[in-house]
């Protein structure tokens, strides 16, 4: 297992070295000056200009850069943005809570729905419940979602009132941030109410960003179902005369979530670019809306830290979906 | 859903009231854009100035609320030499620092901070230079205050000397910017011998009329009313700002009272907005202009003639009309109407198609084909470059100009506009800093702006222009200067660098019980007194 | 897609009437499946409306009505009958707008797929053909870019080539590509060393002729999955892009790009929002159910997974 690893992991290293040359390249590819940028419609002297792209260290070589960028990043700074001056990774650790408790609880809603409607479905295959709701998983998987989000609020914002517009919490609960995820931190405050209305922010964006999962789940538990409940062991245990629900929970659905499980995993990538969308729609205070700020604002330091970031965990949540793989299914580890 | 949620606020209010001995006033302002940080020195963003100048800090002068007219803030009073370079500042007695979980102040405002505030951004060698790694200080820079100071000298606590290299009347308006607020030295020393600097940028200590409590990134700042304010204290007790980018987004939150006032709605919801009973519009002409800057020294731009038939044959209402939604007026002066020195007596250019071909053809130019730039952007002065230039397209091809509208990215854009024989007219504009005259025609008529790095983009530079607005700085004589700005503006009109194109207005919608707001010329958003009425 | 099969020259089976039962074969499971034939035939009629959109179209699609701002659908209530589905905020017919948006969403597809399919052939098949450094070089490349959520690397990649329609499919090519390689690249592994192959090879094949002439026809199943797969989301992803204002520019009638600029009236006028996504939604929903059915009639073996 240790062997199994280290081998993922001495893998990951050159895709990471690839990554920070993606992230740091494309940055540096971005037409516009940021210097520029911050001086506005004004303009700069010449003088000024070399004075501030020295200061940033931007009228070094390209190379020369890269390799202060990684020196740096060994050394756990990842650079000051170029408009709020703060270190970028502390503003990363401020908004990436928003953005996993938002992520976490949209895994939970597409996993706890997705995976019953797939076990139904593939046990009542060819009922109307297996159509109906394979049907709805398909319009979900074809679902804009920036589009489902601005319905969604026109309707239960809007018209119903049933949620709030935007934002975390209500504005009259105040606590300290001792975990940075709204639901922990409001619990902990004691505040009454406070939990509540945490959810009830949290609940249109997540289902938003839920959708695709969810159908993607659903379906998949569904395939992997049907295959499983045609193996020769599931057969046996039934010709056993096992009852029905004991071979389906058992048998069945435990060799059905190996597949599922990898589904779950994969979804992270997906989850973080719904993220973007996701978070524009609802102000949501994450950082898929702090990324797409940067890029127009061509912050560099906090565009190329953040795709390296993002990266980084895409790459560690798979190296665990990998490991969960392989501890389910020892086929894979002696390979 | 909604009987309980209400049942739960109920409950948590009367949790929160038996908490605080009063019935705490809370006032929910839905701010557009989230602030770069607290310390007004180093930004040149109005969402941060709104979030740290005005709310937290107090300059030496200010701008009286909702006009430009600079008034006495920390300093009482100030005299001002005989040749114009030696102001003599005299500070207000008693005025109290507020205080935070890291700082209790141990003295009152002195000379000493004032002195502090100047020299932490105009000289590189003080430690509090750059206190956070890459940290400048824009406006400072650009408003050339380092050209400009020559010493800030402490006479006694409370009187501080400024001596000015050369005279320049616009000074004591800059002064009143909120990059020139004033911060406590006491404050920078507690810090520095912490190892916390960077606090000084996250947790302010100011001397206004609100305590900063605490911010979290890109959703909510908190303040609260700071008790010792030596000015009148404002009349509610907490003021939240709601981060909210989006433009529709707020409005929703106003109309469900989550929050009671927003800046820039979208001009398509205006006139809902106008038919909520709840609600009410306030509306002011943005101190800005938008022009089209033709590049004055290539042909045949470089014949007035030529430039005056393009402005006659561009239909300036229609623009209004199109891309401003109504919310903008005409432009005929480079400044805008509600600044001092506005020449009303200038005529524009009439639009009239037929005479602009005619001039046209006597000035001999035919076919003439151009560049329209547009900005990718959208500013405060222009909702909308492209749709503008669309129009501006159509209704030159009238006078048998073709025209090509191009477009860059907005940083490529400001820099390609700038270079030298830049082929084509482009589409920009405006919004004043400190109210100032000069902040206009200087900035972006002068001979001396037409070099690289400056801002006029029509490279037109008129000695005779340039000459006026350097003898308007070199007097204090407000009557004097405006009689100098108005010639000004006829000769600019005379010579039509630019097509003046629009001044936009600005509109802030409000809960219909929120009392004491006045809108800034200046686009600021202060809340010192404000109230909400039940 | 369906001739994308039959047409494959290189199956070497030259026999009309071998294809001809293998297109019969495959039409019969294709029918078999009733959401795919009802996708089939709303993408059938996608691309009539895009084709026809000059014909069909009742009003040019960037002509502003100014007298006609904001009309609503011809059933509501101050709606009118030269509008049917209402104006938009400059007076644009909606309907027309949305006809002309299927080209714009067809487009995209075919062009997004075309480079993504192309770039992932010849990528993967050169990985996986030579194998050793070149292999293990290629597909650490394709780590790295599947390692970043693909709406941001497109997002990024449309930062630097600037936005517009065209520079949105380039970058989102780029972001599928790898799907593309990574498929052909273990179906070629696993081919290359079947008989069929040595044989070819021992006949005196090229290199040339044995990856793109041998191999490859035999790879194309779950290349054209994927490629119908690819389809949908590069309609969505362009949609995305266009609503987030890096994808095509106004006056530009793609479907995202639309609904960008309505979403300021989003309480006002519910039918410039709505539509737009609706046509979204219809379209991908099509290819879905199109590329399901194509899945299962293609490839029984896949049909289970």
């Amino acid at each position: 297992m240790i062997r199994f690893l280290l081998t993922k992991l001495l893998y990951l290293v050159p895709t990471f070295l690839g990554i920070t040359i993606v992230a740091f390249g494309f940055v540096r590819v971005l037409p516009g000056d940021p210097v520029l940028l911050m001086a506005g419609e004004r303009g700069l002297t010449p003088e000024r200009h070399a004075e501030l792209a020295h200061q940033l260290g931007f009228d070094k070589p390209v190379w020369a850069q890269y390799f202060d960028f990684l020196t740096r990043l060994l050394h756990g700074d990842l650079g000051n943005s170029l408009v709020t001056k703060k270190p970028v990774l502390g503003e990363f650790l401020t908004l990436f809570p928003a953005t996993v408790e938002l992520g976490i609880v949209a895994i939970i809603i597409a996993t706890l729905v997705g995976v019953p409607v797939g076990v139904l479905a593939a046990i009542k295959r060819g009922s109307w419940f297996d159509q109906v709701s394979m049907t709805a998983a398909l319009v979900g998987f074809s679902m804009p979602i920036f589009w489902w989000g601005l319905l969604l609020i026109i309707l239960f914002s809007g018209i119903l009132q049933w949620t709030p517009v935007s934002g975390r919490i209500s504005l009259m609960f105040f606590f300290p941030q001792v975990t940075g995820f709204m639901l922990i931190d409001s619990l902990l405050s004691g505040q009454k109410g406070a939990f509540v209305s945490a959810l009830s922010h949290l609940i249109l964006p997540s289902v938003v960003l839920a959708t695709i999962p969810l159908a993607v789940i659903a379906r998949q538990t569904r395939s992997a179902m049907l295959e499983v409940m045609g193996e020769d062991y599931v057969r046996t245990a039934k010709a056993k005369g096992m009852p029905y629900s004991r071979v389906v929970m058992v048998h069945a659905l435990r060799n059905a979530m190996i597949p599922v499980i990898t589904t779950i995993g994969l979804q992270v990538g997906v989850l973080l670019a719904g993220a973007i969308l996701t978070e524009t729609i609802f102000s949501w205070p994450g950082i898929g809306k702090w990324m797409i700020d940067s890029i127009s604002r061509r912050d560099y330091p906090v565009v190329q830290s953040g795709l390296l970031m993002i990266a980084a965990i895409v790459m560690l949540v798979n190296l665990l979906v990998d490991l969960t793989y392989g501890l389910i299914n020892p086929r894979i580890r002696h390979k | 859903m909604k009987l309980l949620s209400r049942s739960l606020l109920a409950a948590s209010a009367l949790a929160l009231m038996s908490a605080a001995p009063a019935l705490a006033k809370t006032f929910v302002y839905c701010s557009e854009a989230s602030p770069e940080g607290f310390d007004p020195a180093p930004y040149t963003a109005g969402t941060t100035f709104d979030a740290s100048a005005h709310p937290v800090y107090n300059g030496l002068v200010e701008f009286k609320s909702g006009t430009t007219e600079v008034v006495p803030a920390l300093a009482e009073s100030w005299d001002v030499s005989e040749d114009g370079t030696v102001y003599t500042f005299h500070l207000r007695k008693g005025v109290k620092w507020q205080s935070n979980d890291v700082f209790t102040p141990t003295r009152e405002l002195t000379a000493d901070d004032v002195v502090f505030s100047f020299v932490r951004q105009g000289d590189a060698t003080n430690p509090w230079h750059e206190y956070i790694p890459g940290i400048t200080y824009e406006y400072y820079t650009s408003m050339e205050m380092p050209d400009l100071v020559k010493s800030v000298e402490k006479v006694d606590d409370l009187t501080v000397k400024i001596t000015l290299n050369h005279p320049e009347a616009p000074f004591i308006a800059n002064l009143a910017m909120p990059f020139m607020r004033i911060v406590s030295q006491e404050y920078a020393d507690t810090l520095a011998k912490a190892g916390t600097k960077e606090d000084f940028n996250n947790k302010p200590i100011g001397t206004g009329p609100f305590k900063f409590v605490a911010y979290q990134k890109d959703a909510v700042i908190r303040f609260q009313k700071n008790p010792d304010y030596w000015g009148e204290a404002p009349k509610i007790d907490d003021l939240v700002f709601a981060i909210t980018p989006d433009a529709s987004v707020r409005l929703q939150k106003l109309k469900a009272n989550e929050c009671q006032l927003m800046p820039y709605p979208a001009p398509a919801d205006l006139a809902t907005i106008k038919a909520d009973p709840n609600l009410k519009l306030d509306e002011l002409p943005g101190l800005n202009v938008a022009y089209l800057a033709y590049n004055t020294t290539v042909a045949p731009f470089d014949k007035v003639e030529v430039r005056k038939a393009l402005n006659m044959a561009i239909n300036k209402q229609a623009i209004i009309d199109a891309v401003f939604q109504g919310a903008g007026q005409v432009a005929k002066n480079p400044i805008p109407p509600t600044m001092w020195s506005y020449n009303d007596a200038v005529q524009d250019d009439a639009y009239d198609p037929e005479a602009a071909k005619k001039m046209l053809a006597d000035a001999g130019v035919k076919d003439l084909s151009m560049k329209i730039w547009a900005m990718p952007v959208q500013r405060p002065y222009m909702p909308n470059a492209r749709r503008t230039a669309e129009l501006m397209q159509s209704d030159l091809a009238k006078v048998g100009v073709k025209a090509e509208i191009v477009s860059y990215e907005w940083g490529e854009y400001l820099k390609k506009s700038m270079e030298e024989g830049r082929d084509g007219a482009v589409i920009l504009g405006w919004t004043g800093d400190n109210g100032d005259p000069d902040n206009f025609l200087s900035v972006l008529l002068s001979c001396a702006g037409a070099k690289a790095g400056g801002a006029n983009r029509a490279f037109w530079c008129n000695q005779e222009f340039s000459d006026l607005l350097t003898q308007a700085k070199k007097t204090s004589d407000v009557a004097e200067r405006t009689k100098l700005y108005e010639q000004a503006q006829v000769i600019f009109k005379e010579q039509a660098p630019w097509d003046t194109l629009a001044h936009s207005t600005q509109f802030v919608p409000m809960r219909k019980n929120v009392t004491g707001f006045t809108m800034s010329p200046l686009g600021d958003f202060t809340f010192e007194n404000v109230d909400i009425t039940e | 897609m369906t001739e994308t099969v039959t047409n494959t020259p290189a199956v070497k089976l030259s026999d009309a009437a071998i294809r001809r039962r293998m297109l019969a074969d495959f039409w019969f499971h294709f029918k078999q499946n009733k959401g795919a034939v009802a996708g089939m035939i709303v993408f059938v009629l996608l691309v009539l409306a895009a084709v026809l959109a000059a014909v069909i179209a009742p009003h040019d699609p960037t002509q502003q009505y100014r007298d006609a701002l904001l009309v609503p659908p011809v059933w509501q209530e101050g709606g009118r009958a030269d509008f049917l589905l209402g104006t938009d905020a400059v007076g644009r017919d909606m309907l027309s707008r949305l006809i002309y948006g299927a080209q714009y969403s067809l487009f995209i597809g075919i062009v997004v797929v075309s480079i993504a399919l192309v770039g992932g052939i010849v990528i993967g098949m050169v990985a996986g053909f030579y194998g050793g450094w070149v292999d293990t070089v290629i597909m650490r490349v394709m780590d790295v870019i599947l390692a970043f959520p693909s709406l941001l690397l497109a997002l990024v990649l449309v930062a630097i080539l600037g936005p517009g329609l065209l520079n949105a499919m380039i970058a989102i090519a780029i972001v599928y590509q790898p799907h593309f390689a990574r498929l052909t690249r273990a179906a070629v592994m696993g081919e290359k060393e079947r008989e069929y192959v040595t044989a070819a090879r021992v006949a005196g094949a090229g290199n040339m002729r044995l990856m793109f002439k041998t191999i490859l026809p035999n790879c194309l199943a779950p290349l054209i999955v994927q490629a119908t797969l690819s389809f949908s989301s590069a309609v969505l992803d362009a949609a995305a892009l266009g609503f987030l204002g890096m994808g095509a520019q106004p006056p530009a009638s793609e479907w995202g790009t639309m609904l960008a600029e309505a979403r300021e009236f989003i309480l006002r006028a519910w039918w410039v929002v709505t539509f737009p996504g609706l046509a979204i939604l219809i379209s991908v929903l099509a290819i879905n159910l199109m590329g399901d059915g194509l899945r299962d009639a293609l490839d029984p073996k896949l049909k289970k997974s």
